[in-house]
């Protein structure tokens, strides 16, 4: 009698294994905070209701329509507890505006993957924080929505932002994007080692290709075969198109349908910038020696700072980086030029997006509007300067791609009086933004790009030539485009 | 008629009358958990996949069918020659020089005596670090101006090259860092020496072989199995080497030797799928991968017969 009893309690075991291990990692598991988020949506009406001025806060970007939002908000790619103190500042500022909102923040930055199988699979999050450069992809793919009704319901006013960010989040002609930040590139040029070499400023300079030339030769140093010093990184292959828009092309057309890898132009911008490297040796010696030269890149023992590095073009971030951690190094800051001597720069950056099948799409308008408003960020970037004072550092700005927090920030909460390099170096910055360009919204921009460094690639570590291999990389990248990436 | 399907009732039968015997109902029983697993987790998505490579799947609200335009594809993806070659050059360096030394450090190990649980468990550290920790702590050892593998090399008048930006350099690098997480093989190899009887040994030295000519006839043969398993696993492993590249020379969005060089399938495979979201392309860069290992494994079997020894032969 004992024996089968016993057999049937291993029989049941023996099932509950198997339907545990058929459920295990594949059964969502139920929202109980969705039922939670509902109810306080509920209760979020009702508070909105009693006149609560906070529960229908305006988005604030420009005075505009007033935007009402309550419950939960799912947010993909942005961490809303321990971002560091613009973004943290923020977060309270759209919180007490729209205090009925529940938010629900993933940790970490956006993962692709994650964000496009949430899309796929129907349950997406409702705003998503992303790089402004896949917007073209994201949006082909039909992961996200246009914003247009957003921009119109909060009364956001696009026309607040700088025009490259405006172009980078705009699709089909369609708002999908409300854009923050705004990298550009400076010349950052370290005078200590410009001095030891005998070289002036001045012969730092993108339009001036052979002076250019002459100070990089003068500037590196070698012990040997080894690299001690770099002379000027021209920063391949991601800096391409800035080399391209310098000797005055697009790397991509104006409406992101043709391709220009071919064009001559940008051959001869491969070609000098390559030489530029090659001056130093093999293209393995300078990027080896870049890699240890540059292994504290963000701390005290960065290049310019170590004077390992004569010069180099870089997005504004790294002033930050050189206030912060080495505020005595002596260096000039300028924006690169085109051939014809004109201020250029190539700008970059971040935005909010509305994923396809948001379900609460009022919410995530509200959390964009107010999180890119002048109102915020100006109370953010205060917080950040008081902070910095009780620290006894400098407060180098943020560069928020709205013209008029940046005006309100540059011009009344950063002072740099005490340290005068620094301030020429952000006044440079501050005055380039608005001359920066972008690569334009495309679908299949990624394929696009994969093209384009595969060939900076080959010609650097390959020796390809540069107009073969540009030749070859434009029939593939018009093939991308062609396709839209699919 | 009936001729023709009289064979099949006597298999039938015979599972029938398995079947009906207990012991092999409680054993499927008890198997039912994995079976389920495999079916759903392994089986499934493979079978999945083999139908959507003949899609264009990508992530888009629609897809499909394309019949065979993706595996026409592969034909015309230069990056899928390139990740070949780059695979199987890694695959021709790695497996005979991981099993090699395996084998003399399992050797060694049976030298030590009582240290040999210390030195399995040394040798056995690395595998269980994370790929990713090794990915960047090999960065730095290799790199070609500041490198701890250069600066040794230098010690002996070596000028080494650049590991991790020279794309002549990268797969040996790679090589070199596959070298040391050896472990599951050190101690696979380690037990199978053991298990050669000593009398085989006492006997060729009364015969008077010399220490080659006893590893030689009488250790390799009786390690054959091993050998032959471990030959057969590290072979599909290093066909399917991914994570300690990608974080090498892919985890960076500005990387520029690597890129090309370091391109194995499986890294081409999962920019097709998680990258580019080319999911029908991927499935059908992943049937390929697959096709290629069974046949390898085929032939590698196939092989064994002249070179392994098992003892019930």
């Amino acid at each position: 009698m004992a024996m089968p009893r016993a057999k049937g309690v291993a029989a049941l075991l023996a099932f509950v294994l198997a339907v545990t291990a058929c459920s295990s990692g594949s059964t969502p598991s139920p929202s109980s905070g969705s039922s939670g988020a509902a109810a306080s949506g509920a209760g979020a009406s009702g508070a909105g209701g009693s006149g609560s001025p906070a529960a229908s806060g305006s988005g604030g970007a420009s005075g505009g329509t007033a935007i009402s939002a309550s419950g939960e908000l799912n947010v993909m790619g942005f961490d809303c507890t321990k971002g560091d103190d613009i973004a943290l500042n923020r977060i309270k500022e759209f919180k007490s505006k729209f205090p009925d909102v529940t938010l629900k923040c993933t940790e970490g930055g956006l993962n692709d993957q994650q964000f496009l199988t949430a899309v796929r699979s129907g349950s997406p999050p409702d705003l998503i924080y992303m790089d402004r450069g896949k917007i073209g992809t994201f949006a082909s793919q039909g992961a996200i929505q246009p914003m247009d009704d957003c921009v119109s319901k909060a009364g956001i006013d696009m026309s607040n932002f700088r025009d490259a960010a405006v172009k980078q989040v705009t699709f089909d002609s369609k708002v999908y994007g409300i854009p923050e930040f705004f990298n550009v590139v400076v010349l950052v040029i370290n005078n200590k080692v410009l001095k030891e070499a005998g070289v002036s400023p001045d012969d730092v300079d993108t339009s001036k290709w052979d002076a250019l030339k002459a100070a990089n030769l003068k500037l590196l140093k070698k012990s040997g075969n080894k690299i001690t010093r770099l002379g000027f990184d021209p920063k391949l292959p991601e800096f391409l198109p800035l080399w391209a828009k310098i000797n005055g092309v697009d790397l991509i057309s104006a409406d992101g349908k043709t391709s220009n890898l071919d064009d001559p132009k940008v051959a001869e911008a491969l070609t000098f910038a390559r030489d530029l490297i090659q001056a130093h040796g093999k293209a393995a010696d300078f990027f080896a020696a870049r890699d240890s030269l540059s292994a504290d890149f963000f701390g005290a023992g960065n290049p310019i700072a170590k004077d390992v590095l004569g010069a180099f073009p870089i997005e504004q971030f790294f002033l930050n980086v050189m206030a912060d951690t080495s505020p005595n190094v002596d260096i000039t800051v300028k924006a690169p030029k085109t051939k014809d001597g004109q201020d250029i720069s190539y700008a970059t950056g971040l935005t909010w997006a509305v994923p396809e099948g948001a379900k609460n799409k009022d919410a995530a308008c509200a959390m964009a509007a107010t999180m890119t408003s002048k109102d915020t960020w100006v109370a953010a970037s205060k917080a950040r300067a008081d902070k910095r004072k009780a620290d006894k550092k400098p407060y180098t700005g943020t560069f928020t791609g709205n013209k008029a927090a940046d005006a309100e920030i540059f011009g009344t909460l950063v002072d740099l009086s005490a340290m005068p390099q620094f301030d020429a170096a952000v006044k440079a910055t501050v005055a380039v933004s608005d001359k920066a360009f972008a690569m334009p919204a495309v679908a299949g921009g990624a394929d696009f790009e994969k093209a384009w460094r595969d060939a900076v690639n080959k010609v650097l570590n390959e020796g390809a030539d540069p107009a073969q291999a540009l030749k070859d990389a434009d029939a593939t990248a018009q093939q991308a485009l062609d396709a839209g990436g699919g | 008629m009936t001729a023709a399907t009289a064979p099949a009732p006597g298999r039938l039968t015979r599972l029938s009358q398995d079947l009906r015997r207990s012991e092999t109902r409680w054993a499927f029983l008890f198997l039912l958990p994995w079976i389920v697993g495999f079916v759903i987790f392994t089986a499934g998505p493979m079978i999945a996949s083999l139908v959507l490579s003949f899609t264009n799947l990508s992530l888009r609200k629609n897809f499909d069918f394309i019949g065979t335009a993706n595996y026409e594809r592969l034909i015309n993806d230069q990056r899928v020659g390139l990740a070949l070659g780059n695979t199987a050059y890694f695959t021709i360096l790695h497996v005979p020089l991981s099993m090699a030394f395996a084998l003399l450090l399992a050797l060694m190990l049976l030298r030590v005596g009582r240290s040999a649980g210390f030195f399995r468990t040394v040798f056995y550290l690395p595998t269980i670090t994370p790929a990713v920790a090794v990915g960047a702590l090999w960065l730095l050892l290799l790199n070609g101006q500041a490198g701890l593998i250069n600066q040794a090399l230098g010690l002996f008048g070596i000028n080494g090259p650049n590991w991790t930006t020279d794309p002549t350099w990268i797969k040996p690098g790679l090589v070199l860092m596959s070298l040391w997480a050896l472990g599951s093989t050190v101690v696979i190899y380690f037990a199978a020496l053991r298990n050669v009887p000593l009398e085989l040994y006492e006997a060729a030295r009364v015969d008077g072989a010399s220490s080659w000519q006893q590893f030689r006839n009488i250790t390799l043969p009786m390690i054959s199995g091993a050998l032959f398993f471990t030959l057969i696993v590290n072979t599909i492993a290093s066909l399917q080497v991914f994570d300690q590249v990608y974080t090498m020379y892919f985890g960076q969005p500005n990387a520029t030797a690597g890129d090309r060089a370091a391109l194995f399938y499986v890294v081409h495979l999962f920019n097709e799928a998680f990258v580019s979201f080319r999911m029908g392309y991927a499935s059908a860069l992943a049937w390929l991968l697959f096709i290629i290992i069974m046949v390898i494994t085929f032939i590698q079997i196939r092989l064994s017969k002249r070179w392994v020894y098992y003892e019930n032969d």
